[in-house]
């Protein structure tokens, strides 16, 4: 049987999201048999290869994003947005309430410890774009899983029903404000 | 032959995106490396203007694998706003919180991270360098690491509901209690995984012994050392002072975590998002030092719980007892913080007050300034926050702890570059002991690019304007 190809990317996030693809435990030895990772999750290598599924964490908020989010699109036959950033901009988008130069100048400028500091413009960093965006602003969307981060669960329900060729819809009770599940009032 | 400069890209994951370039003289030597930090996303800016109150919410999504630490450095600052000293059990709690963030996060890096370059070898096919290929051939040893993991983040979704980003320790304490049912899993579970942190251990040290020279001189340079230390100086994480050592082991520095800002400086390189902090008493970047397991082990005398205790000393006397430099002997560390921390999660859950209910203290905000210190998985961890009157952030300074190893990421990158690259010719080989010495330091997300599949590494040689000669990759 071939395996189905997967490509994951981290643009500008916290990695919260691939960790809660982790957080699958056991269910990762499964997934092992039956995908195929061709790029590592996290990494954001700008040309991609040919994939079945992209899985895309983060906003887009840099210059390498856009370019890594075009190849990923270019190369894959679904994609999937996977948490806030990714889906509506999240926390990462807090930044478009300033300008740009203000943010950057305060990191690389102002901060109390900071001595003689200037905002990095070497050409092996990326510049910032003007604003932070989902990836729906550059690209087209298939299916979004919401949270911040998403539950594992919701996770594997949408890559084991992309697996079978099933409507990956979450069910009701997988869809919450943030990634707590039942354990909390079974517990206590 | 003209100079050139290799660029290799991406390399690891570095609170966000990271690359090295390799600058070649006319010769094909070395005469310089570097690891540029490529992300940067400006929480020191757009937190101003929102309430205090929300700083413990937001700041966790800095890092999507050390949450739990920004959330405690954050509720620590916020505490010292209110101007309150939270609960015993509250206090406890927080503890145990963060013992379970150093497991699951220290269980990760081993397990899932290091493991494939210890057992199968730096040279191995990085087609088989990964944690599927450990599932393959040690299942024991990956299923080991799983269980490990998820017992530091059960202690997080049983106090919170949640495994990453919880909303659980808040200003003035934390948001619930421990149920006794919760207690007595946890305690059953924590006799049960320190068995597989007791392996852990003994697979690190099994290895550096083994591996002698080789591994003992793989990317070693000297430096100072920091981390905070508790009483009698033992090994701390919570709180307490902030000690700094000279390369020989002489204390140069121990202050209040919250004088931070008098012993370190942030220096900023054109090339890099991420900053780099020195020592303010030596300049720019004489003043290197390391953090994260290795500092810590190095600055403190000793550890506190019983199987830890004599680990640290075995380790303290590999190096003379004066501070270890070896690279490799982060991971060494690592594994005896990760028996302390199982140690030490199981004892605080013995707490006769460990389910009390009185866990926050509220207030009005007394002070306008607060600073948090705290020891993440990687290393210091400072956030700092001023206020106006009503509790309004307006100014908000963070060290993170990967930004501490900043400089000596840089140089260890440098040594591999100066002890293997000759003649301007890479191998396969070269490219994994780039990999294997930034992963020492385990620097935010180098983790998890390891954890599902292959590091993928693409290297540019590029001509003295910049124009691409040739493109390395696999």
């Amino acid at each position: 049987m071939n395996k189905v190809k997967i490509a994951t990317a981290w643009l500008s996030g916290c990695s919260g999201c691939h960790m809660s693809f982790l957080n699958i435990d056991e269910a990762l030895v499964d997934l092992a048999g039956k995908v195929e990772f061709v790029r590592s999750p996290i990494v954001d290598s700008k040309e991609f290869k040919p994939c079945d599924v992209a899985i895309v964490e983060g906003t887009v908020s840099d210059t390498d994003n856009l370019e890594t989010l075009k190849s990923l699109r270019a190369n894959c036959k679904i994609l999937v947005a996977l948490g806030d950033c990714a889906v509506f901009g999240g926390m990462t988008s807090f930044r478009n309430l300033f300008d740009p130069e203000d943010v950057l100048r305060r990191g690389y400028v102002e901060t109390e410890t900071t001595k003689d500091g200037a905002v990095p413009t070497d050409l092996h960093v990326p510049r910032l774009l003007e604003q932070a965006t989902p990836l729906s602003a550059h690209v087209q969307v298939d299916y979004s899983i919401p949270g911040c981060p998403p539950h594992p669960e919701s996770i594997l329900h949408v890559v084991t029903s992309l697996l079978e060729g099933k409507d990956p819809r979450l069910p009701r009770e997988l869809l919450h404000f943030d990634s707590r599940i039942k354990v909390r009032s079974d517990a206590k | 032959m003209t100079a050139r400069e290799i660029v290799i890209d991406p390399v690891t994951r570095v609170e966000g995106h990271g690359k090295i370039t390799i600058q070649l003289d006319e010769k094909g030597k070395v005469s310089n490396a570097r690891f540029h930090v490529t992300q940067f996303r400006g929480f020191e800016k757009f937190c101003e203007g929102r309430l205090f109150w929300e700083m413990p919410s937001i700041m966790p999504r800095i890092c999507g694998i050390c949450s739990i630490s920004h959330g405690l450095a954050s509720a620590k600052a916020c505490d010292a706003i209110l101007g309150v000293e939270i609960p015993d059990t509250a206090r406890k709690l927080r503890e145990l919180l963060q013992a379970g963030e150093l497991i699951q996060s220290h269980a990760l890096h081993f397990f899932y991270l290091a493991s494939p370059d210890l057992l199968l070898g730096m040279d191995a096919d990085p087609k088989d360098r990964n944690v599927f290929r450990i599932i393959d051939e040690r299942p024991e040893l990956a299923k080991m690491g799983i269980g490990l993991r998820r017992f530091g983040q059960t202690i997080f979704e049983r106090l919170s509901g949640a495994r990453i980003h919880i909303d659980y320790p808040i200003p003035g304490g934390v948001s619930g209690s421990l149920s006794a049912k919760d207690r007595d899993f946890l305690v059953a579970e924590a006799k049960q995984q320190l068995k597989a942190a007791v392996t852990g251990l003994e697979l690190a040290r099994n290895y550096i012994e083994k591996g002698g020279r080789e591994v003992e001189g793989f990317s070693k340079f000297r430096s100072m050392y920091m981390g905070l230390v508790g009483d009698g100086g033992n090994l701390e994480v919570y709180d307490g002072r902030l000690r700094l050592k000279s390369a020989d082991g002489k204390i140069l520095e121990e202050v209040p975590s919250e004088q931070y800002a008098s012993i370190i400086n942030e220096g900023v390189e054109g090339w890099s998002y991420l900053k780099f902090p020195y020592y303010s008493k030596q300049a720019f970047p004489d003043g290197m030092y390391r953090v994260g397991p290795l500092g810590r082990l190095n600055v403190c005398d000793g550890i506190d719980t019983p199987l830890a205790k004599g680990a640290a000393k075995e380790f303290k006397a590999a190096g003379g007892n004066r501070p270890v430099h070896s690279t490799m002997f982060y991971h060494w560390a690592r594994m005896i913080e990760l028996v302390h921390f199982m140690e030490k999660a199981q004892q605080i859950l013995e707490d006769p007050s460990i389910c009390s209910t009185d866990i926050v203290r509220s207030s009005q905000p007394r002070n306008t300034e607060g600073i948090g210190v705290t020891e993440a998985p990687r290393g210091t961890l400072i956030h700092h926050y001023h206020t106006n009157e009503r509790g309004v952030i307006t100014r908000v300074n963070l060290i993170v702890a990967t930004g501490h190893n900043n400089l000596a990421m840089n140089r260890s990158v440098m040594e591999v570059a100066r002890q293997y690259i000759d003649g301007g010719q890479l191998s396969e080989g070269v490219l994994n002991k780039f990999e294997a010495a930034i992963r020492c330091y385990d620097p935010c997300l180098s983790c998890s690019t390891h954890a599902v599949g292959r590091m993928p590494l693409t290297v540019d040689v590029l001509s003295p304007s910049g124009k691409l000669v040739q493109t390395y990759s696999r």
